[in-house]
């Protein structure tokens, strides 16, 4: 795997995420590849010291595209004992360690359960070690900044941040920029300057090599030309709503009710500067998906978005759109479950809740970025699926998606108005459940439109008419109809494509958030000899329409998600095809090495 | 200005209506088709948004804009369809189940945000819909299928509940008085807010007679107090009776006004701004005190989706590649 990976752990107030972003910024502008990956203690403020309040931030800095944050760091950036203990086991043979000697005293020792001083003892035995006293260092630097000895403190993350961009081998022009921005010319924000620059200047003086890592794992993708940034998933959804909405000419009113970690992307779409999109935090989660179908009903677009259990109570909403077949989008960060489960971290087993989680028959449409920055345009995708078929279509993000960040070339979106919705107007042989012949999705009417008045609503409607009716062939003909709607979807999507050499014999099914850690492997495992093709599937109803027909080339399937084992339940019940699961439910996401271990051991059972 | 003014039977939607016969909602229904023919509303501009319950049908026979939604959540629903088109005017209907139990929870929040609709909550005291089980609003003892040995637990008051909830507009009507109910239906439309309307409807299967205390026409006058704005607390069969203020028990008390009781001047006079007034009147259930009918309360405010939407005109409007742009970026050049 190319590359470095850092990783930067401490305690929830040490600016951990901060600096990691720092780092993160310095290398993306530097044109390296970056993927990121923060690691949130699930207490807001747990008591400092103490190794379940811990925060962590991974990133991995390669010279090409980088899919993954990485396995394991090579550079581990300890802040405290705790930090220390929590995350020292993760730190590879070669790897190089980091810790602010300054932080191991006897107090701090005994919270993080220490009994003796594990940089005294040698247990750390065989990793390098750096011990600088960085809380020493960093109060010499900013001291005529007289920001007492707490303020001075919380400008260790800076010294810290410097001394790593220095074994990088980074310069720290973007570091400062954003002191500046951030601070201004303020004491505090001069004093992180120092910081900064002392840390980095520590790296020079004492002469610590830059890490060769960079140099010498060399990767050969090109970036195509144009400008980028750094992307999270939670904003690349709202840049993507941004875009339906201009495209289509709509408003969005998006309704949420907060959850971990589903809030982000609520924060990102009420602090956005645009006039169509409108933001409602709700009372709870079936009144923010029942205000997104009435937003949709009024002729907006209505987005709800939400995790875990926040889901489970829309499930009833979600119906309701179904059976009045008006556009809505749902996005789902999914979390660990069942019930609370472990908030802040991913998984992917909300799978055949999205596809079936309905009472009677709730056919939507169910889509999944694999990456932050397919956010985006996945945002879009839904946005117009939903329009144009007059359904509910769910997105199935999680906590992993949502949170990890990686370059992303800016789109260039299309113009305001560049593919408005076209409401029914015409109240000549008006028929609320006329269908498009081709899609069979009905008409969108807007209330207020003259001449059309009518009535909708969760009982069953005559077909055409919309009247309520009991009627058993129409009961069965409407439920075929809606079925068939949705199916109809599959004939707009792209085909799946096998990804991959044409004779390999085991093919890995994807979906989501798996797609990097696969993508990787897959190299990893060509690159010693073994072969294995790769579908990753960002449609999950319909599937794409030539799916069955491309499994059937394989005499091995493998799917590996983070669940106890859905998509390959899906796969198995649609096409009979002998899939083989690779199940994972620990609430982080697949590392590659689990990976390559799991595709050479299927392949070597079907040699 | 010259077109015919509406008729009730313009807002007919021609759908065979299927309540019990002898329900009280046909006469609500028919003070609601009387109250926009009055108005003259504009059918292409009026939504209908229901739950789910008998109450709950009553867009089906109307030839507004109506949906029929899920059990207690149209006031979400009325809240997002607002959001999305202000100048709709909408008409939440709801019964006591529906709006008092499921769904309270979502009623209590459209009430406190002020959205400017109004809300008819029929409340008739039982389960219309699901064979007449006891409901949040059923006085303890009630029997039902659900009951056999009577309901336990206080009921919810329902203007109590919206006073409490911060509602700015209450009021209080009676199934089959049409013409007062019109008079009501037509303030809470001229309210610029959540107009919240407590309709008393009788289940004729289920509950019959539940209200008739108050309602027989041999005890009405007795029993009835029809508010008016800045008008004196009077009622009885020749206006014999008022309302004062006792002050030792902080409540109110009905006493004979005249020679033989307490002069004139001292009773009360209404005053819809007056929300603890209003409360007391909420409370007012007998058998010593009449039923407040009319318009319990009115104070205007600030609207929900006026504020929602002033504050997203203030945020402003940024092209989506300059967004796209608020943050560090770097160019890779071909
Ligand atoms: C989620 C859900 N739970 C239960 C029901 C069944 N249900 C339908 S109407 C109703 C009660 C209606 O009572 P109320 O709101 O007082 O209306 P009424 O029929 O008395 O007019 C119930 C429990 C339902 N439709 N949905
Ligand atoms: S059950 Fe009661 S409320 Fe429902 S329609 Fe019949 S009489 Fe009316
Ligand atoms: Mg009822």
């Amino acid at each position: 795997m190319g590359g470095v990976v850092v990783r930067f752990a401490g305690d929830s107030g040490d600016g951990i995420q901060l600096s990691g972003m720092r780092l993160t910024m310095a290398a993306a502008l530097g044109g390296k590849g970056v993927s990121t990956l923060p690691d949130f203690p699930a207490e807001i403020r747990a008591p400092a010291g103490t190794t379940y309040g811990v925060s962590a931030f991974q990133l991995r800095v390669g010279e090409g595209e980088v899919l993954t944050p990485g396995d394991t760091p090579d550079v581990l950036v300890a802040f405290n004992p705790a930090s220390l203990k929590t995350n020292i086991g993760d730190l590879g043979r070669d790897g190089l360690l980091v810790v602010d000697s300054g932080t191991f005293t006897a107090r701090s020792l005994k919270k993080a359960g220490y009994n003796e001083n594990p940089l005294e003892t040698g247990t750390l035995n065989g990793v390098r070690t750096l011990t600088p006293d960085i809380s020493r260092h960093t109060l010499d630097a900013v001291k005529e900044f007289d920001l007492g000895q707490k303020g001075s403190l919380r400008c260790r993350n800076m010294w810290a941040v410097g001394l790593t961009l220095w074994l990088l081998d980074r310069d720290t022009i973007e570091a400062e920029g954003w002191i500046r921005n951030r601070f201004g010319d303020s004491p505090v924000g001069n004093a992180n300057l120092a910081a900064l620059k002392a840390g980095h200047a520590y790296g020079e003086t004492t002469e610590l090599p830059s890490l060769d890592l960079l140099q010498t794992r060399e990767g050969t993708h090109v970036w195509p030309p144009g400008d980028y940034r750094t992307v999270t998933g939670a904003e690349a959804l709202a840049f993507g709503f941004a875009a339906a909405a201009d495209r289509t000419a709509l408003d969005v009113v998006f309704c949420a009710y907060p959850i971990t970690p589903a809030s982000t992307l609520l924060h990102y779409l009420s602090a956005m500067r645009r006039r169509n999109i409108v933001t409602f935090q709700a009372e709870d989660e079936i009144g923010a998906a029942c205000a997104a179908i009435g937003a949709s009903y009024g002729g907006a677009l209505g987005v709800t978005s939400s995790s875990g259990p926040g889901i489970s109570l829309k499930a009833e909403a979600l119906g309701l759109a179904v059976a009045v077949e008006l556009p809505l989008v749902v996005v789902n960060s999914q979390r660990a479950g069942p019930s609370t489960g472990m908030p802040t971290k991913t998984e992917q087993a909300d799978l055949l809740q999205a596809l079936y989680g309905r009472h009677g028959e709730a056919p939507l449409v169910v889509l999944a970025p694999n990456s932050p920055s397919d956010c985006y345009a996945t945002a879009i995708e839904a946005a117009n699926i939903a329009i144009r078929h007059m359904t509910p279509v769910i997105i199935l993000s999680d906590a992993f998606i949502a949170s990890t960040s990686e370059p992303w070339r800016l789109p260039e979106p299309d113009a305001p108005g560049t593919n408005p919705v076209q409401f029914l107007t015409d109240p000549e042989n008006f028929e609320p459940f006329a269908r498009d012949p081709d899609t069979l999705a009905r008409a969108w009417v807007k209330p207020g439109t003259p001449g059309l008045a009518h009535r909708i609503g969760g009982l069953e409607k005559s077909a055409g008419s919309g009247g309520i009716s009991y009627d058993p062939d129409n009961h069965q003909f409407m439920n075929d109809t809606r079925i068939a709607k949705v199916t109809r979807v599959a004939r707009t999507l792209p085909l799946a494509a096998a990804e991959g050499p044409d004779d390999a014999s085991l093919c890995v099914v994807t979906w989501g958030s798996t797609f990097g850690a696969a993508r990787e492997a897959l190299a990893r495992c060509r690159a010693a000899g073994t072969d294995a093709a790769h579908i990753h599937l960002r449609h999950l109803h319909p599937l794409p329409a030539n799916l069955g027909e491309l499994l059937t080339a394989y005499r091995g399937i493998l799917v590996p998600e983070v669940n106890s084992g859905q998509l390959v339940r899906v796969l198995r019940d649609r096409f009979v095809v002998d899939a083989e699961s690779l199940p994972k439910v620990t609430g982080k996401p697949f590392r590659v090495d689990e990976l390559v271990g799991a595709i050479n051991a299927k392949a070597e059972a079907l040699a | 200005m010259n077109a015919p003014l509406r008729v009730p039977r313009d807002f007919d939607s021609g759908q065979e209506v299927r309540w019990c016969p002898g329900c009280g909602d046909y006469a609500i229904l028919r003070a609601v088709q009387k109250t926009l023919a009055g108005l003259d509303a504009d059918p292409s501009n009026t939504v209908f948004v229901s739950g789910i319950g008998c109450a709950a049908r009553l867009p089906y026979y109307l030839a507004t804009y109506g949906f029929h939604t899920i059990h207690g959540r149209a006031p979400a629903i009325a809240t997002g369809l607002k959001l999305a088109n202000p100048d709709l005017d909408v008409w939440l209907v709801t019964g006591d189940g529906d709006g008092l139990s499921i769904g309270a929870g979502h009623l209590l929040h459209l009430l406190r945000r002020n959205v400017n609709c109004q809300v008819l909550l029929f409340n008739n005291e039982a389960y219309g819909l699901t064979k007449g089980q006891y409901s949040p609003t059923s006085r303890i003892g009630t029997v039902t299928p659900s009951s056999p040995a009577g309901s336990v637990g206080d009921p919810v008051s329902a203007c109590r509940f919206a006073l409490g909830s911060g509602a700015k507009f209450v009021a209080r009507g009676i199934d089959t008085r049409i013409a007062e109910l019109q008079t009501t239906l037509s303030a809470a439309h001229a309210f610029a807010g959540t107009a919240f309307v407590e309709i008393l409807q009788n289940c004729i299967v289920y509950n019959d007679g539940v209200f008739s205390d108050f309602t027989e026409r041999s005890v009405a006058a007795e029993r009835q107090i029809h508010l008016t704005h800045g008008e004196p607390l009077r009622f009885g069969p020749d206006l014999n009776r008022g309302l004062i203020l006792d002050r030792n028990a902080f409540a109110l008390r009905a006493v004979p006004v005249g020679p033989d009781g307490v002069p004139e001047e001292d009773v009360l006079v209404h005053d819809q701004s007056n929300r603890g007034l209003a409360t007391l009147l909420a409370t007012m259930e007998g058998p010593d005190l009449p039923l407040a009918l009319g318009v319990l309360f009115a104070e205007t405010g600030s609207i929900f989706e006026a504020e929602v939407r002033g504050q997203v005109e203030a945020r402003g409007d940024l092209p989506l590649p300059d967004l796209l742009r608020r943050t560090s970026t770097w160019k890779v050049s071909p």
